[in-house]
């Protein structure tokens, strides 16, 4: 028997129609088939019912890294995947730095494979902008888009010289590949730990200063002026970079950003001390960073939210702080960490869920992030006013790096469905 | 969100429980420290230096970086205080093999010790272990990477206690490389908290870390401004690693740019006393003829430093109920 969903009697946001109302949703063969009024001769055989709560396009998450393979010791892909769809999020895009790297067809074929496996949520990998990540050799990015990937990147991992940055964006650009960046020189960056402030000042923590974001960006901007690149910028931590990003907006480059949510919630105070839940990459910036990072966010300049998510095993962050790896397990609190920035006044509700939908499919070209009929029925049911307590009862992902353990956040995911099929059910009400 | 309080450092009671920074400390608790130093003063002049306030106590010496003085005027002052004193050289055992900080500290604890006195090369990594040791040990720190050196700190304002009495008035230039330096971040911290009129910062721009003001400090970048008037001068050493890394180009234009020399103490107040938490490299950030001079107290505070440690170490233990001091 074919499932025939109804969504009943929530408030349904598609952000990619301009759609905000309360109102039922109609799902068939894994396809969105309507909202409000039942196509004819629809009979739903269940009916899940969401009042009170939104009704939003699954989550899509531009940077979520899964440790799998290689890292297994820190997570899995079968542990992450339960924690994304706890957490909202359908749609993963992952890094290239696994181990092997995403470099060669096989490595994303095999991901794709576990993915669909898995059953769990969608992934795309980012396939390496040089082999190996050496930032030495261009990888084969002919063979990696035919493979599926969407874009290329060198994750945290530097380019050589400008030499093979210009080479490595020109060649994906002919490939019509998306490069995302994450901006940072690491030569100024020079093994830093905390932003180069007041905070590492008197900490006597090495510092990261702006000018490594804002350096790597300008450099970025330079030459795809030169080479007419398609670049997106990942997880910007700089008022400076964005307002470098934003200008080249202006001037129609073809550029768009993301931030890590809680770049959008803490700041370098939060070092004090030497808690290494807060060592991050980038680092905290300062307040008046966290203030003009929102800005950007409502006014779209930075057009997606991401969670960042980097699982650790618990060694990786029992160390003096400097020493520890940075990086924080998000995907649980992508989605309350920018309910809070609603209630907060930074943005409307439809304009964060179109920073988790629309906004990241549209950076990569997928068809996710919309619930408009004849689209994969990937979707969010969250209450957003259920509060609930950060600890071993909830918490899925296998990275404990989280520094709102044991906190109360606000905001819960009631059901998350893949392609029609419910696949992560918190108790959700169901009428027959 | 807002950052945590660290209350890491004294329990409930007020009472001292690691000695990890003056950072958040307040006046009375400072001149406390030096007031106990004081009354352990007389004891290092006696024939029999001993006094038993800490027998039958195990305090390990941990240093994962090497140190002469620091960990020799530990030891001293562990052993005028009775205490069984066992010195454990990191750097070149365990974690050369690979064993975590963490692993580390679970096996010397094993051995039923009540006190780590910690060198670490990384920032916060005294932190860290006090977060980590069995409730009943008491953790030191010695220095923290770039952090604190707080009884480095302690000893240096007790010796300007000592010449000057009081801090109001006072005007302290801290001299060279403020950048990598744990002791000028304590000192700093120390003096704003005994009310010092002026702590000035005085080296090249590549050796001063960026928003240092925010510690209320004014920063110089030319010597003989930095000195004109003060009543303190404390050298930095200039480690000779720095040298070869792109911060000065030379010994030889470092020391003419910001080596003190009588000549250019000649801006100081006339009384000025010359300090320096050794060791000192003579010709590179200080002249022979000053660092042995009559204005120099660089040996007092090593002597000092025994007297200070003492009672940081009793006060640390008085938690325990060993006795330690009123």
């Amino acid at each position: 028997m074919t499932l025939k969903l109804k969504i009943r009697g929530g408030r349904v946001i598609d952000p990619a129609q301009g759609f905000d109302e309360v109102t039922d949703l109609f799902i068939a063969d894994g396809v969105v088939q309507a909202l409000g009024q039942a196509p004819d001769g629809f009979t739903p055989n269940r009916c899940l019912e969401a009042q009170g709560c939104v009704v939003s396009p699954g989550f899509v998450d531009l940077s979520a890294r899964l440790r799998e393979p290689g890292l297994e010791h820190k997570a899995t892909i079968r542990s992450e995947s339960l924690a994304a769809i706890a957490g909202g999020v359908t749609t993963l895009v992952i890094p290239p730095d696994t181990l092997p790297v995403v470099d060669t067809p096989a490595v994303v074929q095999w991901l794709f494979d576990r993915a669909k496996a898995g059953g769990l949520v969608r992934l795309h990998p980012v396939g390496a902008l040089t082999r190996g990540l050496k930032g030495q050799d261009l990888s084969e990015m002919s063979a990696l888009k035919a493979a599926g990937c969407k874009a290329v990147s060198n994750a945290h991992h530097p380019v050589a010289n400008t030499l093979v940055l210009r080479r490595s964006l020109e060649y994906a650009a002919s490939h019509d590949l998306l490069v995302i960046v994450r901006p940072e020189d690491p030569d100024l960056k020079d093994g830093g730990c905390a932003h180069e402030g007041p905070v590492a000042a008197r900490m006597g923590l090495k510092g990261i200063p702006y000018a490594a974001e804002t350096v790597a960006v300008a450099q970025v901007l330079a030459l795809i002026e030169q080479t007419g690149a398609r670049v997106h910028f990942a997880q910007i931590s700089s008022a400076r970079a964005m307002r470098s990003i934003w200008r080249a907006q202006e001037k129609g480059f073809p550029v768009t950003a993301d931030v890590a949510v809680h770049q959008l919630h803490l700041s370098e105070e939060a070092l004090e001390g030497f808690d290494a839940a807060y060592h991050l990459s980038p680092p905290l910036r300062t307040r008046e960073d966290l203030e003009a990072l929102r800005v950007a966010v409502k006014e779209g300049v930075i057009g997606s939210l991401c969670s960042d998510h980097q699982p650790h095993e618990p060694d990786a962050k029992l160390d003096a702080f400097p020493a520890t790896e940075p990086g924080i397990a998000g995907l649980e609190t992508l989605l309350p960490l920018t309910l809070a920035l609603v209630r907060e006044g930074v943005m409307t509700l439809p304009r964060a869920i179109q920073s988790l939908t629309q906004s990241p499919a549209e950076v990569l070209g997928l068809s996710a992030g919309t619930l408009a009929p004849g689209s994969l029925a990937d979707i969010t049911i969250f209450d957003p006013e259920r509060e609930w307590i950060l600890d071993d009862s909830t918490w899925r992902s296998l990275g404990g790096n989280t520094p709102y353990w044991g906190q109360t956040l606000k905001g819960r995911v009631m059901a998350t469905l893949l392609q029609g099929q419910v696949v992560f059910d918190l108790n959700f009400g169901e009428a027959s | 969100m807002t950052a945590k309080k660290d209350t890491l450092q004294r329990g409930p009671d007020g009472k001292l429980r690691h000695f990890l920074t003056v950072e958040g400390l307040d006046r009375a608790f400072l001149e406390l420290i030096m007031d106990t130093a004081d009354s352990f003063a007389s004891v290092t002049e006696q024939t029999v230096k001993k006094v038993p306030l800490l027998r039958g106590k195990t305090i390990v010496n941990l240093f994962f970086e090497t140190s002469t003085r620091t960990r020799t005027t530990f030891e001293l002052a562990a052993k005028r205080l009775s205490a069984d004193v066992l010195n454990v050289n990191i750097e070149t055992s365990a974690t050369t093999k690979g064993e975590s900080l963490l692993d580390t500290i679970r096996n010397i604890e094993a051995m039923h010790v009540d006190m780590f006195v910690v060198r670490h090369a990384q920032s916060g990594a005294a932190h860290f272990i006090a977060r980590h040791v069995a409730p009943h040990i008491s953790v030191i720190n010695a220095g923290d990477g770039r952090h604190a050196h707080p009884t480095q700190a302690m000893l240096d304002v007790y010796t300007i206690r000592k010449h000057k009495g009081d801090f109001h008035r006072l005007k302290v230039a801290i001299v060279g490389d403020i950048l990598h330096s744990r002791v000028a971040r304590s000192e700093i911290a120390a003096l704003k908290i005994l009310g010092a009129e002026e702590i000035r910062v005085v080296g090249p721009r590549t050796l001063i870390p960026a928003d240092i003001q925010s510690l209320g400090v004014t920063v110089f970048h030319d010597l003989a401004e930095g000195l004109r008037g003060v009543d303190v001068v404390i050298m930095l050493r200039l480690q000779r690693e720095r040298m070869t890394g792109a911060f000065i180009p030379s010994e030889h234009e470092y020391y003419a740019s910001f080596g003190l020399t009588e000549g250019r103490l000649e801006q100081a107040a006339p009384d000025v006393m010359v300090m320096h938490p050794g060791p000192i490299n003579r010709g590179v950030e200080i002249d022979s003829k000053v660092a042995d001079g009559e204005r120099s107290v660089i040996l007092q505070q090593v002597s000092h430093g025994i007297a200070i440690r003492m009672a940081v170490m009793s006060m640390a233990m008085h938690h325990q109920g060993a006795g330690g001091v009123a």
